[in-house]
């Protein structure tokens, strides 16, 4: 095996992230992230299913024809997504109800699919589950950093407990209600990216034209 | 009638399934470089979500709403909880139906759809539009509205993105922008500029 344990667990978080290089499972992502506490729940429950689904897909790899596959990932997956969302209904109903369609939505998420079809079918139970960890914590790496953002600057708050007083409390804050709506979770991954690549240069994608100078004469 | 077109209006501008609910990202991110794909991708999103929320509909009216195997003699039973798993085998059934009646009878729109089909069946959109049309109790006429519109206004959005792709190639961005970052800037972009359809009212 060419990683070790570690490499396998830490390379998905900045290294190879899901969301920033393999653009896996932005769908959810995005939507979900206007405060921490859902973006924190939603890393959990994509964690969960991400490095369970993989373990169970390799336990049973060598016995699946390779024609039905898909099918056979995609019920392996949709069995865990819907343990995860019958929990939440029943411990966590307020968060359930905010992430409304986005749980069921975990079961088309890529990561997970994308994770069973490229690691766990050619990779043994132990390390498809760590990959599977590594995987959801990259992805929960990204949601919590949008959701940080989003809460603290567009409601003065941090998982519900007000950081910054906001002017409508009396306080001095004025938050930017712009980060509350949806479009500025595409601004904050986009300068993610920025970021992740300007620290990780080797991550620049090639352009495709390039703009020449022409030398006056 | 109204209702149903003031609910078209809605599903295709303000409720927006790729620009205002993010579903169906990972697809419209990775096939927006041409204008031709992004086509050809926005149509076979079109009929697939045209068939099949009309079709969960159907399923969760007749089979899983509680009480709805009355007819069956179980008239106490909720199978609500296996809507997940049935929808997504709906999806993924029709999908390989529609790729094989393609084959069969239409053989020029296969082969321009063809690579794009089996995408489909893991296109977060196709759920999304079932899973809506759950949350909010649509009937089965608002359902076979609601898929249509819906899955028109994703393929508007992903041409419009590849539009804007293509000639966004040529212009000189900063390194680390390259690529997917400028990409999700200009979904973000054209997000706000949807949202200004939110205050129309029909």
């Amino acid at each position: 095996m060419a990683q070790t344990k570690r490499e396998m667990l830490v390379d998905p978080l900045v290294d190879n992230n899901p969301i920033t290089l393999q653009v896996l499972g932005i769908c959810s992502a995005l939507a979900v992230t206007s405060s921490l506490q859902v973006a924190f729940v939603m890393s959990l429950a994509v964690t969960f299913v991400t490095a369970f689904s993989s373990m169970f897909i390799s336990i049973i790899r060598n016995q699946i024809p390779g024609s039905i596959r898909i099918i056979v990932q995609m019920v392996v997956i949709a069995s865990l997504v819907i343990l995860v969302d019958q929990i939440l209904k029943a411990y966590a109903f307020e968060i359930s109800k905010t992430l409304s369609v986005f749980v069921g939505l975990i079961i088309t998420n890529c990561i997970v699919m994308g994770r069973a079809e490229a690691f766990a079918m050619k990779n043994g139970p132990v390390a498809s589950f760590i990959d599977g960890v590594g995987n959801g914590l990259g992805y929960g790496l990204i949601l919590m950093l949008v959701g940080f953002v989003r809460e603290l600057f567009g409601a003065g708050s941090l998982f519900g407990i007000t950081i910054l007083e906001t002017v409508n409390n009396g306080g001095w804050y004025n938050p930017n209600g712009m980060l509350l709506l949806p479009p500025s979770a595409f601004f904050i991954i986009g300068l993610i990216i920025w970021a992740f690549r300007a620290w990780k240069p080797e991550q620049v994608e090639e352009r495709e034209y390039k703009i020449q100078t022409v030398e006056a004469h | 009638m109204e209702g149903l077109i003031s609910l078209a209006v809605k599903a295709i501008f303000v409720e927006n399934l790729a620009l205002s609910f993010f579903l169906g990202m990972c697809t419209f991110i990775a096939v927006s470089k041409k204008i031709s794909t992004a086509i050809g991708l926005g149509i076979s999103v079109m009929i697939v979500q045209a068939i099949t929320v009309p079709a969960n509909n159907l399923i969760l009216t007749y089979l899983l709403s509680p009480g709805a195997l009355s007819w069956a003699g179980f008239s106490d039973v909720d199978l609500t909880f296996l809507g997940l798993i049935s929808y997504i085998g709906v999806i993924a059934a029709l999908v390989q139906i529609l790729e094989m009646v393609l084959d069969k009878y239409f053989p020029p729109l296969y082969n321009a759809l063809g690579v794009f089909l089996p995408l489909i069946t893991v296109n977060c959109a196709i759920l999304g539009g079932s899973l809506f049309m759950v949350e909010r109790d649509y009937n089965f006429a608002e359902a076979a509205t609601y898929g249509v519109s819906s899955g028109f206004g994703w393929a508007l959005a992903i041409t419009a993105m590849a539009g804007v792709r293509e000639k966004l190639k040529y212009s000189d961005i900063p390194d680390g922008l390259q690529g997917l970052g400028i990409t999700f800037i200009t979904a973000g972009l054209m997000a706000m500029a949807f949202m200004s359809f939110s205050g129309v009212k029909l």
